[in-house]
C-alpha cells in the first residue's frame, strides 16, 4: 500500500465549540491507483489530503505513506492546490527548477531535467515568462511540471482545475491522464465535481458531512485510456455517476439544510 | 497540440497596426502630459516673479530671479556642495540604518508570532512618539555632528519598513509556504523565495514612504543643532530673514527629494517586473 489511513480524526475549536472536520476513516490507497475524494464542502476530503501531505497534524489515527508515518511535511509527495502554487515573482524556468534546486540536484543536470519537463508541458520558449504573462491552462502546466520534476511516487491534487473554463479543465484532465498512465504515479484527487471524479479515477470515495466520514467506496468500470471527451457519453459513466450520485446528493442535502 | 500553439500565439507576438496605433495613442498623451507640466512650472514661477515686490513684500517672499542668483553663487563657491553633501551622507545612512534594522525586525516579527505578540505595546508607545520629540536626546546622546542627523532620520525611517515589512509577511499566503517546503524547501528556502519576495511590495512601498522621511529626520536635526547641512543653511538664515537663502534650501530640497523619487520608481519597477502590467 501506498497510502494507509487509519482511525485519522481531525477536531479543532472554533468559537468556543470543537468541530469535527474528520472522524475515524480507514482507507488503502495502493500503488498506482488513481482516486477521487469526492463530497459536500467541509466534508474533510481536503483535510485529510492535507494530512497525507503533512500540513495538518491530525488529532487522533496514523497516516503511512511509502511505510513511513507522516509527521510533519511531507516531501515524497506532489502538491498542487487550485491556487496557483507557482511562484508569481519567479520566472516559468525558475519555479520548475526550485524543488531541483531544494533537493540539491547539480545545475548542470537541472537545466536539462527542466527542459524536458518544460518540453513534456508543452511549455518550450516561455521559460523566461512570468507566471502573470501567461494563461490559467499554461499556469496550470507550469504548476504540473513543477510537481513532476522531481518525480514524486505520489501525487496528491486538491481540486487543480477548479478555477478552469469547462473545455480547458477537459483538456487538462486528458493531460494528466496521459501522464498519469506514462508515468505510473499513484494520484489522489480532490474535487466536488463527481463527472470530473468518475472522468479520471479508478476508485472515487464519497465523503460524507460533518463530521466527514467515507460513506462510499465505488471503483470506476471504465478502462483504460480514457478520453475525457467522450467518456462520459458511455452507458457504464451515467451507471457508476448515477450510482455515487445516489450516495453523494443527501449529504449535499443535509449542508443546505443547515 | 495545436491548441497549444493558439495560446502561444495569441499571446505573444509581432506588432500589428492596432499595437501601433495604440502605441502612437499613448506617447500623444505622454508629450501633452509632459508639456502640460512645463507650462504649469513656467506659469507658478512668473507668477512669483510678478507678485514679488508688487502683491506681496519682496522680504517675506523673495524672488525667482533673486533665488536662482542666491543658486548659482552657492554653486561657484562651493557652499552648496559642502552644504548638501552632508545632508545627503546623513539621509542615505540613516535611511540605510534604519530601513536594514527595520526590515530584519518585520521579518523576525512576522514570522514568529509570538515575539510580535509580547514586543506588541512596546512597539506601539514608541510608535506614538513623534520622532521629532527625541531629536533633542538624540543631541544630547550623539552631539551637533552627523550622527545625532542619522539617528534621527534612522528612527524615521525603522518605523515605516519595520511595519510595512511585518505587514507584508503576515500577508503571504500559507499555500506557498506549504507547497514550498512540500518541493524540498527548508525554512532559508521558504524566507528566501516565499517570504521576502511576497512581502517585497509591502517592503519596497516603505522604502518609498520613508526616503523622504530620512531627509526630513535629517533636516529636523539640522534645525536644531548643527553648523552644516541645507537645514543649517536654512534655519541661519530665517534667523536672518534672509528669505532669498530660506528659499533657495527649500528649492535643493525639493529637487533632491523628486530625483530620490525618480530613482525609487525605478527601482521599484525593476523590482516588482513578475507583476502583472496593466
Amino acid at each position: 500500500m501506498t497510502i494507509t489511513v487509519r482511525g485519522a480524526e481531525k477536531r479543532y475549536v472554533s468559537r468556543g465549540r470543537e468541530v469535527r472536520a474528520l472522524d475515524n476513516v480507514d482507507l488503502d490507497i495502493a500503488a498506482g491507483e488513481f482516486v477521487a475524494f469526492v463530497g459536500p464542502s467541509g466534508c474533510g476530503k481536503s483535510t485529510l489530503l492535507n494530512m497525507v501531505a503533512g500540513i495538518l497534524p491530525l488529532t487522533g489515527g496514523t497516516i503511512r505513506h511509502d511505510g513511513v508515518a507522516v509527521s510533519g511535511i511531507n516531501r515524497a509527495v506532489g502538491y498542487m492546490t487550485q491556487v496557483d502554487s507557482v511562484l508569481p515573482w519567479h520566472t516559468v524556468f525558475e519555479n520548475v527548477e526550485l524543488p531541483l534546486k531544494f533537493r540539491g540536484v547539480p545545475a548542470a543536470e537541472r537545466k536539462s531535467r527542466v527542459d524536458a519537463m518544460l518540453a513534456r508541458v508543452n511549455l518550450t520558449g516561455f521559460e523566461s515568462s512570468f507566471p502573470a504573462e501567461l494563461s490559467g491552462g499554461m499556469r496550470k502546466r507550469v504548476a504540473l511540471a513543477q510537481v513532476l520534476v522531481y518525480d514524486p511516487g505520489t501525487l496528491l491534487m486538491d481540486e487543480p482545475f477548479g478555477a478552469l473554463d469547462a473545455q480547458l479543465k477537459l483538456l487538462m484532465q486528458a493531460e494528466l491522464l496521459a501522464i498519469w498512465q506514462a508515468t505510473g504515479k499513484t494520484v489522489v484527487f480532490v474535487t466536488h465535481d463527481l463527472s470530473e471524479a468518475v472522468t479520471l479515477a479508478s476508485r472515487v470515495i464519497v465523503f460524507s458531512g460533518r463530521p466527514g466520514r467515507i460513506k462510499a467506496i465505488e471503483t470506476v468500470p471504465l478502462a483504460y485510456p480514457r478520453d475525457p471527451f467522450k467518456v462520459r457519453f458511455l452507458p457504464e459513466f451515467e451507471a457508476c455517476y448515477a450510482k455515487l450520485w445516489a450516495a453523494l446528493a443527501p449529504e449535499i442535502a443535509k449542508g443546505e439544510a443547515v | 497540440m495545436s491548441a497549444h500553439a493558439d495560446e502561444a500565439a495569441a499571446i505573444g507576438g509581432g506588432k500589428t497596426a492596432a499595437v501601433a496605433a495604440w502605441d502612437a495613442e499613448q506617447s500623444a498623451r505622454r508629450r501633452l502630459i509632459l508639456v502640460g507640466r512645463i507650462v504649469v512650472g513656467v506659469a507658478l514661477v512668473a507668477f512669483w516673479e510678478y507678485a514679488s515686490g508688487r502683491m506681496i513684500d519682496k522680504l517675506f517672499v523673495s524672488s525667482p530671479s533673486a533665488v536662482s542668483l542666491r543658486l548659482w553663487r552657492w554653486l561657484g563657491d562651493g557652499s552648496l556642495w559642502n552644504h548638501l553633501s552632508i545632508t545627503l551622507y546623513a539621509t542615505a545612512l540613516g535611511f540605510i540604518i534604519g530601513s536594514l534594522v527595520g526590515f530584519v525586525m518585520g521579518l523576525l516579527f512576522g514570522r514568529y508570532r509570538t515575539i510580535a505578540d509580547i514586543f506588541d505595546p512596546y512597539i506601539t508607545a514608541l510608535y506614538s512618539i513623534p520622532k521629532i520629540a527625541l531629536a533633542p536626546l538624540f543631541i544630547i546622546w550623539f552631539g551637533i555632528g552627523i550622527e545625532s542627523k542619522v539617528a534621527v532620520s534612522a528612527s524615521i525611517v525603522f518605523f515605516v519598513v519595520f511595519l510595512n515589512t511585518y505587514a507584508g509577511v503576515r500577508d503571504v499566503n500559507p499555500i506557498y509556504i506549504h507547497a514550498t517546503r512540500i518541493m524540498g524547501g527548508n525554512e532559508y528556502h521558504v524566507l528566501r523565495h516565499v517570504m521576502i519576495p511576497s512581502a517585497a511590495s509591502w517592503v519596497i512601498t516603505g522604502l518609498k514612504v520613508s526616503v523622504p522621511y530620512a531627509l526630513v529626520g535629517t533636516v529636523i536635526g539640522e534645525f536644531m543643532s548643527s553648523n552644516r547641512g541645507i537645514g543649517f543653511i536654512i534655519a541661519q538664515a530665517t534667523g536672518l530673514f534672509d528669505t532669498t537663502s530660506v528659499f533657495a534650501g527649500l528649492v535643493i530640497l525639493g529637487v533632491v527629494g523628486a530625483v530620490i523619487n525618480v530613482g525609487l520608481r525605478h527601482a521599484e519597477s525593476w523590482l516588482l517586473r513578475w507583476k502583472a502590467q496593466d
